[in-house]
Formats: C-alpha cells, sequence, structure tokens
C-alpha cells in the first residue's frame, strides 16, 4: 500500500507573529519555520503503517517555493521514502493546492492521502476535504485513532460532542488530529541519510494545473488588545469584583 | 440570489451555533434558506421553521443522511445549490467537515472561521491563532463560508414562519460507513453556548481532580473547559478542548484554573467579556489577558470559591 503525506512548511508555532506595519500581510522576515505541527503528526502516521508492515512506500508532497524543500528533507528524515515538491509561490490557496495534489495522488496511485487537518497560519481546515472532494474519495477528518484492514480504515474522530469511529473503504483521504500519535525526533543519522533520498520538483504545468483564486486580501491587521486586568489578593476579593465590578455573577 | 445554510443539529434539536450563522446570513441580506439533512428529524425542523428571520426550510430526512456524512450531504447541497449566492454553514465540525467538500464541487474557495461580515463579498477572519485579523474579498459566484458563531449574536429561535421544502433526492456513498460514536453526555450547557464557563488545565494534576471545577460549574451554572495539556493527559474528554484547534468560546465569564495561556488556548477564549486566572505563577501569560487574575494555588483557591459563591 503505498501513502502519500502533505506537508506544509509554516511559521514555527511558538513564534510570536507580528502584522507588518502596512497591514498588508504577516511580517514573515528571518522567522524561524517549521513543518506544520498537524502535518508532522501526518508523517509519524504513515510511517508508522509503514512500520508495521500495512504500508510499503511514504511519499511525501509539499507545494510551495524551493524553502518548502527543507521540510520535505525533515519528513524524510523521519523515514518518509521519497518527496515531491510542486514548485508554486508561497501561499496558495487551499483549493489550488488540493487540485495539485489530487494530481500527484492521481499519478503516484496513493491508496491513502494523510494530511494535516489544519494549517496553523491560515487556520483554514479545508484542504484535506477538497482533496477528497475533487477525488471522490471518502474521508475521514479530525482522526484520533487509524486501524487499516481489508482495504478499509477505521477512523475515530474527534468533534464536536466527542468520538465517532466511520470506517472508508480505500483510496481515501484522512486528516489528523492533535492526539493520533506523539511525532518522534529525526535522528542525526536518518538527517544525514535523507540527503540522499529522491526529491523530484514539478510545476503546475507538469501536472496539468491552473493555479489561481478569486479571493485577495483587502488587509491583514493586529487583532484587538485587552486592556491590562488587575491581580486580586484573596478569593474573598475576587467574588466581590465579580459580582459588583464585573456584574457576571449574582 | 437567497442565502443557503446548512443546519447544526443532532437529529433531535437545531443547534444553537445555527442561530448565529442566521444573524450573518442576514447581514449578507437576501432571503435566507435553511437546510436540514438528517433522518427522523422532524422536530429540527420544527424548530427551523420558526427561527427568524428564515424565509424557507428545505428538509432532506432520510436514513442514508442519519450521520450527515460528508460524502453524501456535499453531493446533496451541491445538487441544489443553483439559485444561492451563498452558501454558510456554522464552523463546527460538521460544518468543517462538510463544507470544503461543497466549495471543491462548486470549484470556489471556502472562507474559514468568518466572524465579521463587511459586505455580501468582504469578510473577516482570523489567521494565525487569531494573532491576525484578515479581511478577505471574493468575487466566486457562490461564495461558501463557515461561520464562527462567537462572531454574531444568535438570531431569535422563535418569531418566524418558514415555508417547508421536501427534498426527495437521496445520495448514498457506499464507501463510508457510520460505525459508532461516542458522545458526552452531560446536563451542563454546551461548551459553545455557555454563558460561564471554568476550564482547567494541566495544573488540575489529574482527572479526579475536575471534580472540584464541578462544585463551582454548578453553582455558576457554568460550562467545563479544558486546555490541550490536560486532554493529552487523559484528564477529561477531547470535546472539552478549548483554543486554537478546539471549540471557540466566547461567554461572559471564562475561568481558566492551572492553565498557562498558551497562545494556542488564548485564541479559542480571548474574546471572552470577563477573565479570570486562577494560577500560582505570578508570571503565567494567562494574566495578561486576564481581568482578575488570583496568583494561588489552586486546590486551596478553587474549594474557596466555590463555598463563597
Ligand atoms: C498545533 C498546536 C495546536 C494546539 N492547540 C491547542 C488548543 O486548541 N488548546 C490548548 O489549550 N492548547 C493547544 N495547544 C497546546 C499549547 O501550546 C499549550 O501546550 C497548552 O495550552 C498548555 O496547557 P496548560 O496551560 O494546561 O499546561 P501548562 O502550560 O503546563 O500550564 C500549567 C499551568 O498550571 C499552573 N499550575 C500548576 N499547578 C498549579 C496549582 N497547584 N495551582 C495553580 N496553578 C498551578 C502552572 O503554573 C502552569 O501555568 C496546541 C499546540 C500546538 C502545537
Ligand atoms: N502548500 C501546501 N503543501 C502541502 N500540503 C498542504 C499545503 N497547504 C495545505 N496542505 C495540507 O493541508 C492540510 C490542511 O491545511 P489547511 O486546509 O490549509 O488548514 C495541511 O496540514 C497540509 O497537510
Amino acid at each position: 500500500m503505498k501513502i502519500l503525506v502533505s506537508v506544509k512548511r509554516v511559521i514555527d508555532y511558538n513564534v510570536k507573529v507580528r502584522v507588518k506595519a502596512d497591514h498588508t500581510a504577516v511580517d514573515l522576515t528571518n522567522v524561524k519555520m517549521s513543518m506544520n505541527p498537524f502535518c508532522e503528526i501526518a508523517v509519524e502516521e504513515a510511517i508508522r503503517l509503514k512500520e508495521k508492515g500495512i504500508a510499503s512506500d511514504v511519499v511525501v508532497v509539499s507545494v510551495g517555493s524551493k524553502s518548502c524543500q527543507e521540510t520535505l528533507r525533515t519528513a524524510l528524515a523521519l523515514g518518509a521514502d521519497r518527496a515531491i515538491q510542486v514548485e508554486t509561490e508561497d501561499g496558495l490557496d487551499s483549493l489550488s493546492v488540493a487540485k495539485l495534489i489530487a494530481k500527484v495522488a492521481q499519478e503516484e496511485a496513493a491508496d491513502l492521502v494523510i494530511m494535516g487537518k489544519q494549517s496553523i497560519d491560515s487556520d483554514n481546515n479545508q484542504t484535506g476535504q477538497m482533496l477528497a472532494a475533487l477525488l471522490d474519495y471518502p474521508q475521514a477528518t479530525f482522526a484520533s485513532e487509524v486501524v487499516i484492514e481489508n482495504g478499509e480504515a477505521h477512523v475515530t474522530r474527534e468533534i464536536d460532542g466527542g468520538l465517532q469511529t466511520l470506517a472508508i473503504t480505500l483510496p481515501a483521504v484522512i486528516t489528523t488530529d492533535l492526539r493520533l500519535n506523539e511525532p518522534r525526533f529525526a535522528s542525526l543519522p536518518n538527517i544525514m541519510k535523507a540527503k540522499k533520498k529522491p526529491l523530484d520538483v514539478k510545476t503546475p504545468a507538469d501536472l496539468g494545473v491552473e493555479v489561481g483564486s478569486n479571493v485577495s486580501i483587502v488587509s491583514v491587521t493586529p487583532p484587538p488588545q485587552r486592556a491590562g486586568g488587575i491581580k486580586v489578593g484573596s478569593v474573598a476579593e475576587l467574588v466581590d469584583k465579580l459580582k459588583n465590578e464585573a456584574k457576571v455573577v449574582s | 440570489m437567497s442565502i443557503l445554510i446548512l443546519a447544526e443539529h443532532d437529529n433531535k434539536s437545531l443547534k444553537p451555533a445555527t442561530l448565529n450563522t442566521v444573524t450573518a446570513a442576514t447581514q449578507i441580506g437576501a432571503d435566507v434558506h435553511l437546510l436540514v439533512v438528517g433522518f427522523e428529524c422532524q422536530t429540527v425542523v420544527e424548530q427551523a421553521s420558526q427561527v427568524a428571520g428564515v424565509s424557507k426550510v428545505l428538509v432532506a430526512d432520510n436514513a442514508v443522511y442519519e450521520h450527515q456524512l460528508a460524502e453524501n450531504v456535499s453531493k446533496l447541497v451541491v445538487d441544489i445549490a443553483s439559485g444561492y449566492g451563498h452558501i454558510l454553514a456554522p464552523a463546527t465540525t460538521t460544518g468543517k467537515n462538510t463544507l470544503p467538500r461543497v466549495a471543491a464541487l462548486l470549484n470556489v474557495a471556502q472562507l474559514s472561521d468568518v466572524i465579521k461580515v463587511e459586505s455580501a463579498d468582504t469578510f473577516v477572519r482570523p489567521i494565525y491563532a487569531g494573532n491576525a485579523i484578515a479581511t478577505v474579498k471574493t468575487t466566486d459566484a457562490v461564495k461558501v463560508l463557515t461561520v464562527r458563531s462567537t462572531g454574531f449574536d444568535a438570531a431569535a429561535s422563535t418569531g418566524g414562519n418558514a415555508e417547508r421544502e421536501v427534498l426527495s433526492q437521496v445520495i448514498a456513498s457506499d464507501r463510508s460507513r457510520f460505525v459508532k460514536e461516542q458522545l458526552a453526555e452531560s446536563d451542563r450547557p454546551e461548551l459553545t453556548a455557555a454563558n460561564v464557563i471554568i476550564s482547567g488545565g494541566r495544573g488540575m494534576g489529574n482527572g479526579e481532580n475536575f471534580k472540584l471545577l464541578e462544585g463551582v460549574a454548578d453553582k455558576l451554572g457554568a460550562a467545563i473547559g479544558a486546555s490541550r495539556a490536560a486532554v493529552d493527559a487523559g484528564f477529561v474528554p477531547n470535546d472539552l478542548q478549548v483554543g486554537q484547534t478546539g471549540k471557540t468560546v466566547a461567554p461572559d465569564l471564562y475561568i481558566a484554573v492551572g492553565i498557562s495561556g498558551a497562545i494556542q488556548h488564548l485564541a479559542g477564549m480571548k474574546d471572552s467579556k470577563v477573565i479570570v486566572a486562577i494560577n500560582k505563577d505570578e508570571d503565567a501569560p494567562i494574566f495578561q489577558v486576564a481581568d482578575y487574575g488570583l496568583v494561588a494555588d489552586l486546590f486551596d483557591a478553587v474549594p474557596e470559591l466555590e463555598k463563597s459563591l
């Protein structure tokens, strides 16, 4: 079974985000970039399936400028076999990304595509669902457990009310939630080995996909700041403030 | 052109997030239609037809829709999409599961987690865990959006009298099958609709200690929430997680207990009206957003709080 995992390069989750003074975008100059945390979980799940003998081949794909090759190398160091960069400008919209990945999934004849549920920069939570729709595949989003047997994936999903389990037939798309697994760290020897693993570069034209979007950014502004509060000295003072000042407790 | 909203429900009752989405739709303008897709969901249809501002309720009631599988529902929505300029759903796990499929099938973008309507084609949404606010304009023929309920007041649940239309399409996928679900049962208000929330973090130490929060919650009629660390550690189930990748809440009062205040947690609660933090570390970042901060050991402060309410 062949698994395709898509990984995105994003601002590191520890970085304090700043909006550019001209309010056109977030400032990404000299900011630490990393693999999107949900994509790390996706890579980890694929590698575990390979270690269990369920998957034979793990291919990783990223859509973006040359710098996303760094993220692909990280995935290779974690255990993926091959990588594909689809060379585009950064920040392409989700539908275009989904169209590109759909073509890669078809060319690779992947049996399963595992993606993150959400990018922590755009917070879109949609690319996996769009990909599944374009390929007319079943989907299981927000996965916290994946069991593959008899050509089906039994996926436990984190939903608002609790947990739901679906059985979907392969080929399919799964998106990862936080509790699916705990990603490993790449070891130094594996980082060295990853440099020799194959990494292909393709263009949207190679894949026959036209990218573009009808959505434009009008502005990007900092969020409203909360006025600073106060420290109270005791529980009694807290209760008094809540009753008589904030009037949120009767 | 009319606006179509995918109603959030569990076949028994219409969920409050639908009402906030109706308000967003009313701000866009035009005629608002609610689509109820489910099975034996007659009471939901009754409730939906009474929502103020809704002119029509479309009903697809069939066993194949019982679990609202994204494969089926998205195709149904696309089937009836012509004539609609906007298609909306609440930004719940159901809406987020289904609507991007609708957008892709229509070959248009989806705008996620809209918190403000500027005009019929321009919308505001948080990005980077709410550390930046983007205003975006779309010229897509059909605008597909999920709506964050904290951004909009709830429409009145009564006062409307919508006409009903029954949809006969039966769209079923044989490649996705519901197996089971484990739903949390609680007498407390739903997290995303509660006026008061008390949340616990890693500082709670274990799941048993969440009983301390229950005592306070009982007195305040509050819902209970949690940080990711508390969920990861198995103290409480995943449906309690508040944050960038959990639930977004904005109650009148949010009490954070033993939570440090990581940006991913703040993303889910910093629009609350009044924030209280109880933490023994006076430098915990949660104090930067708290209106009232109490530096104390929670095992002393929480029982005392329960007693003094
Ligand atoms: C991709 C991604 C997504 C994430 N999404 C979310 C999300 O949706 N929601 C979320 O919450 N987090 C999320 N996180 C995790 C987030 O970064 C933090 O790790 C998490 O919020 C920390 O939880 P915490 O505050 O409970 O734990 P900690 O940071 O460990 O804080 C525990 C606090 O308890 C205090 N404490 C300990 N004992 C006591 C005591 N006896 N009395 C009083 N205070 C005490 C300590 O002083 C400390 O401040 C995400 C992270 C990533 C990478
Ligand atoms: N540019 C990209 N390259 C590769 N994968 C991506 C890209 N953008 C999004 N994805 C995938 O889609 C998931 C969800 O992203 P999003 O829909 O943007 O929140 C991510 O976790 C990735 O797996």
